[in-house]
């Protein structure tokens, strides 16, 4: 008797909280690797996206409602992320997701949020080229990473660039708008090193030297850079992407080539990848972003001691809690959240069509480094700093440009100076 | 029919099978498909299950080579691939000019600054083309490295490393920009498949009927095949391989014949999954695919027909759930099963019916004792080989 008695209180009382739990929340997909060969960075943004929602529920959620995370795993296997994605808009219907950090991850997961009129967040760099109305890019853009950082090395009086990266679509792209942007600032196209393809008709359609994913033997690429470096005044500009750094970074030093020789300046490494690479290798070697956990600012250092002290209570499963950095995909991941969160309460509804008319109207956050301000085209103006690596990995600040307006269509959009011959 | 019976399989037992595939196919291709379009099946889990029945295809070529043949390839993926790049290549034709860049030509060219169609491209726009080739090309590989691999006597595990490195060394190609076949993305963003809109749910209901009914035309055409003289030799050689070659068949023929067979079953896989998962890219043809679908025959039990399409459709149907539900724990989930399953179920999913009745027979009362001996399952002790 009194058992029964119990039980349906129990019963009655979990029912009641189970109502309420539903009420007020609103549910939030999390799209990333936690397994397979992206995990390595992946994960971090997970960690960092949980830290956001749990930092925003303690002070009473979005709209009053808390957010609750749904987590999948996109195991670095882009079909996975099509039925993931799939899965979270149809299945648990989440007002929002952050996910993706591969070009080939979001391209998977494209049609899956346009079909299902999603919005997704991005927060890695990336080639540009797009502008789909169901992706929130706070991504990098091009011109907010490769573009600085070559205006800083002309700034520094170099005058020579070996173009450099891993084959896929962000390097390729990349290059090629750095190719027209180093013409159109005057450089002449024999100082452009890496060699070029063309089509049929002479055109351009790749610059710069690529190599596969995984690449470990760079003695040639070295030993061609260090020929083109002879004369001085060059700099390497690489987006080789991952593990392979290593090798070549060994291989650099090794021949003789040094950041006061040729400096090289990489657009894929960031903080947390020093976890995985020798940064005593890479010193005096210099990076572009929209943050670095140097940035000497209140803000930031409550954001890193935050986020710290979040991790050393984390109960999360798999979550690494020694040796953590922040970089910049992590603190995209942060903002992008409170921007959605400031898009929602501007709009006073979860409705994507309402949230992505905030967003196009504009709301700002001040974040970590700084202030972000969202644009007409889903992207975001930030600021972008060129950073020095120390032997701890982490990176003196060099320089900074305020305000840098994301633009996804660069091809086509510097024109060369004089009569340079594009397709001699 | 029936003088043409596999050995290993008594009348019952055929007649069991005979209804319970009739069940399973009048489900996926009627019951289902009814069942969605009235809303009770979500798009979402049709679509899944359109996915797993291309992969149980898959598992079928694995199986087909080494459960019946002895024949371990780790290259079955490749085939699969192929045949969806094939068809890919005709889906992104078929976007037409509503790419990102609004280009008459498919977006990765544009980035890769292609102002008009590579030669090779412009016959895929054509259907039939597409689809002769996504068999062709499969099939072809398959003729040329059996052709070289058979003749020179190559076996064992040294056939399973020469059929890793062809996919892999296949995947590296496709993983270069050079190839002009999209590169480390690969195809996307499809739209439309003979007029018909690609994320139509009538579409994908379709695309689920016609994987349920190719399934089904394998299964039954595999089904067929084993019960023939050349099913019996491609056993013996599984067995025995010199014994049945010493008797006076040309075993080489047959296995190329198995070979290219087994890479067209994968290919047809490939084809039907390309349209429903909207993706195809150089990571499905990495080695480590191809033993993906090998832990499914494993874990459905090799050496059956059932055992690789049940394996398949499990472990997938797991992934999916486990990756939902448990996203850290979800690989160790399955890799403690895999073990699980290894140890204490060799035979696969499909002997638990004849584990169960052994188990059975053995903890029961002793009193019908005398039948024992004539209900001792000879098909169970094949079936766990």
């Amino acid at each position: 008797m009194k058992l029964t008695t119990l039980l349906r209180t129990g019963a009655l009382a979990l029912g009641t909280t189970l109502a309420a739990h539903a009420a007020e929340t609103v549910k939030v997909g999390v799209l990333h690797s936690l397994s397979g060969t992206m995990a390595i960075s992946e994960t971090s943004l997970r960690d960092v996206l949980l830290f956001t929602f749990d930092e925003i529920n303690a002070k009473g959620g979005v709209l009053g409602k808390k957010i609750e995370p749904v987590v999948v795993d996109g195991a670095s296997n882009w079909p996975l992320f099509a039925e993931k994605a799939k899965q979270l808009l149809e299945q648990d219907q989440v007002a929002v997701t952050f996910g993706c950090w591969t070009s080939v991850s979001r391209k998977s997961v494209l049609p899956v949020y346009e079909k299902n009129n999603g919005l997704l967040f991005y927060p890695v760099q990336y080639e540009g080229e797009e502008e789909s109305q169901n992706v929130a890019y706070t991504a990098e853009a091009v011109n907010q990473q490769a573009t600085p950082a070559v205006d800083y090395l002309l700034a520094q009086g170099y005058k020579k660039f070996y173009l450099l990266g891993s084959d896929y679509v962000y390097p390729q792209t990349t290059n090629l708008v750095l190719l027209e942007y180093l013409l159109s600032k005057g450089v002449a196209i024999e100082n452009i090193g890496g060699g070029f393809r063309k089509d049929g008709s002479g055109n351009i359609i790749s610059a710069g030297k690529y190599t596969p994913f995984g690449h470990t033997d760079y003695q040639q690429i070295v030993a061609e850079i260090k020929q083109f470096a002879a004369g001085g005044g060059a700099a390497v500009i690489s987006t080789l992407n991952g593990d392979t750094n290593v090798p070549f970074f060994k291989e650099y030093a090794a021949s003789g080539l040094s950041a006061e020789v040729c400096p090289v300046v990489s657009f894929s490494i960031s903080e947390d990848e020093f976890r995985g690479l020798p940064a005593d290798k890479l010193v005096g070697q210099l990076g572009c972003w929209t943050y670095f956990q140097s940035i000497n600012s209140p803000a930031n250092k409550k954001f890193v001691a935050d986020f710290k002290a979040w991790l050393a209570k984390s109960s999360v499963p798999g979550v690494v809690k020694e040796n953590r950095v922040t970089c910049s995909p992590m603190v995209l991941s942060y903002v992008g959240v409170y921007l959605w969160k400031a898009a929602v309460e501007k709009a006073g509804s979860f409705d994507v069509d309402k949230v992505r008319a905030a967003w196009k109207s504009g709301v700002s956050f001040d974040g970590p480094a700084g202030k972000v301000a969202t644009q007409k085209n889903m992207h975001l103006t930030k600021n972008v700093f060129i950073g020095e690596t120390k032997a701890d990995g982490q990176f003196k600040i060099l320089k900074s440009f305020n305000n840098v307006y994301g633009e996804p269509w660069l091809k086509g959009k510097f024109k060369a100076k004089g009569a340079v011959a594009t397709n001699e | 029919m029936t003088t043409l019976a596999p050995p290993h399989l008594s009348p019952t037992r055929r007649r069991i099978e005979f209804i319970v595939v009739a069940i399973f196919a009048f489900l996926a291709l009627v019951v289902f498909p009814l069942l969605n379009s009235a809303g009770v099946i979500s798009h979402f889990t049709l679509n899944l299950w359109g996915k797993y029945l291309c992969y149980a295809l898959l598992a079928i070529s694995v199986d087909l080579l080494w459960g019946y043949t002895g024949l371990l390839s780790l290259g079955q993926a490749l085939f699969f691939a192929l045949g969806g790049y094939m068809h890919g290549m005709y889906l992104m034709r078929m976007i037409g000019d509503l790419g990102q860049h609004r280009k008459p030509i498919p977006d990765f060219l544009v980035f890769l600054g292609w102002t008009e169609l590579p030669d090779f491209w412009k016959p895929f726009s054509n259907f039939p083309f597409a689809l002769t080739m996504a068999f062709l090309l499969p099939g072809l590989i398959a003729y040329v490295f059996g052709f070289l691999a058979f003749r020179s006597r190559i076996k064992g595990v040294y056939f399973s490393i020469l059929t890793q490195a062809l996919t892999y060394g296949t995947s590296l190609m496709f993983f270069r920009n050079n190839l002009l076949m999209g590169g480390n993305n690969g195809f996307t963003d499809f739209k439309f498949l003979l007029g018909y809109d690609l994320l139509a749910p009538a579409t994908q209901r379709g695309l689920f009927m016609a994987t349920a009914a190719t399934l089904l035309a394998v299964y039954v055409g595999c089904r067929w095949l084993s019960g023939t003289k050349f099913g019996l030799v491609q056993r013996a050689i599984r067995d025995g391989e010199n014994r049945v070659l010493f008797s006076g068949y040309s075993t080489p023929q047959y296995k190329l014949f198995i070979f290219v067979v087994a890479a067209a079953i994968a290919a047809a896989g490939g084809v039907l999954y390309v349209p429903q998962v909207g993706i195809i890219n150089p990571s499905e043809m990495t080695p480590d695919k191809s033993l993906e679908a090998v832990v499914w025959c494993a874990v459905g039990g090799r050496g059956t027909l059932v055992g690789p399409i049940l394996g398949a459709i499990s472990i997938n149907a797991l992934k999916s759930y486990a990756t939902r539900a448990f996203p850290d724990l979800w690989l160790l989930i399955l890799g403690g099963l895999f073990i699980v399953m290894v140890l204490f179920l060799p035979g696969g999913l499909v002997s638990i019916p004849a584990r169960a009745k052994a188990m059975w027979l053995k903890i029961r009362p002793a009193r019908p004792r005398l039948e024992l001996p004539t209900t001792t399952p000879t098909a169970s002790a094949a079936a766990e080989r």
